[in-house]
């Protein structure tokens, strides 16, 4: 299940939805991760851009690839702006046991950090700033410049 | 013709054009200063799927995507 809103996430809602869909699935483990704007340089607030076709199956390869484990992925990100102490993003796994969902909540954590594609700008003065610095390419980026 | 387009912060508009590789794009876009710097950084997808090679084959119609280096979450 993956999930885009415009705007700030409703966490409680989304977590709450989320377990009562599984409840009754016979997981042993609930694992979700949830991502906070935090007050840091002096920005207002966070704002995203998402390119949904290859987000989508970026996300449904790793469904396919952590159902043989019996693990299953949830996720929820938002669209424009998030301010401060709101949530932008959150990931959840659901799985029998919990070492499957721990391993698996922190591979795809870590991978759709590397390979999602969704642009973050700060909300900084009133712009919308690119956060190139905190940004990561793309495996096989630079290939127009002959640099793969 | 094919189509280019510039993802996230890149701010430009679609373009269109006769390539017939990748290798054809890259060197049109060679020649626009502005995109020095995202040609270096980018991932490149066809059809909305990510390619590795310069020598992939376009056909009429298809999508070029420029993907600048990303930050979700």
């Amino acid at each position: 299940m993956l999930e885009l809103h415009n705007g700030a996430l409703n966490v409680p809602e989304i977590l709450a939805r989320w377990y009562a869909l599984e409840a009754s699935s016979n997981y042993g483990a609930y694992i979700p991760f949830v991502g906070t704007v935090r007050a840091e340089d002096a920005i207002e607030g966070l704002s995203f851009d998402v390119y949904e076709p290859i987000l989508t199956s970026w996300f449904d390869a790793w469904v396919a690839k952590v159902a043989p484990l019996g693990a299953v992925l949830k996720m929820a990100h938002s669209r424009g702006d998030v301010y401060l102490h709101e949530s932008s993003y959150i990931a959840a796994v659901f799985s029998p046991k919990r070492r499957v969902a721990l391993e698996t909540i922190d591979a795809f954590v870590e991978d759709f950090k590397a390979s999602a594609p969704i642009w973050k700008y700060d909300l900084k003065n009133g712009q919308r700033l690119y956060a190139l610095d905190r940004s990561t390419a793309i495996v096989g980026a630079g290939l127009l410049g002959g640099n793969v | 013709m094919i189509t280019v387009e510039f993802l996230g912060p890149i701010q430009k508009p679609v373009l269109s054009m006769e390539a017939s590789t990748l290798r054809e794009v890259a060197e049109v876009l060679k020649q626009d200063p502005s995109l020095a710097e995202w040609i270096e950084n980018c991932a490149v997808a066809v059809n909305d799927t990510l390619v590795g090679s310069l020598d992939t084959l376009l056909k009429e119609g298809d999508k070029v995507s420029l993907l600048p280096p990303v930050c979700g979450g």
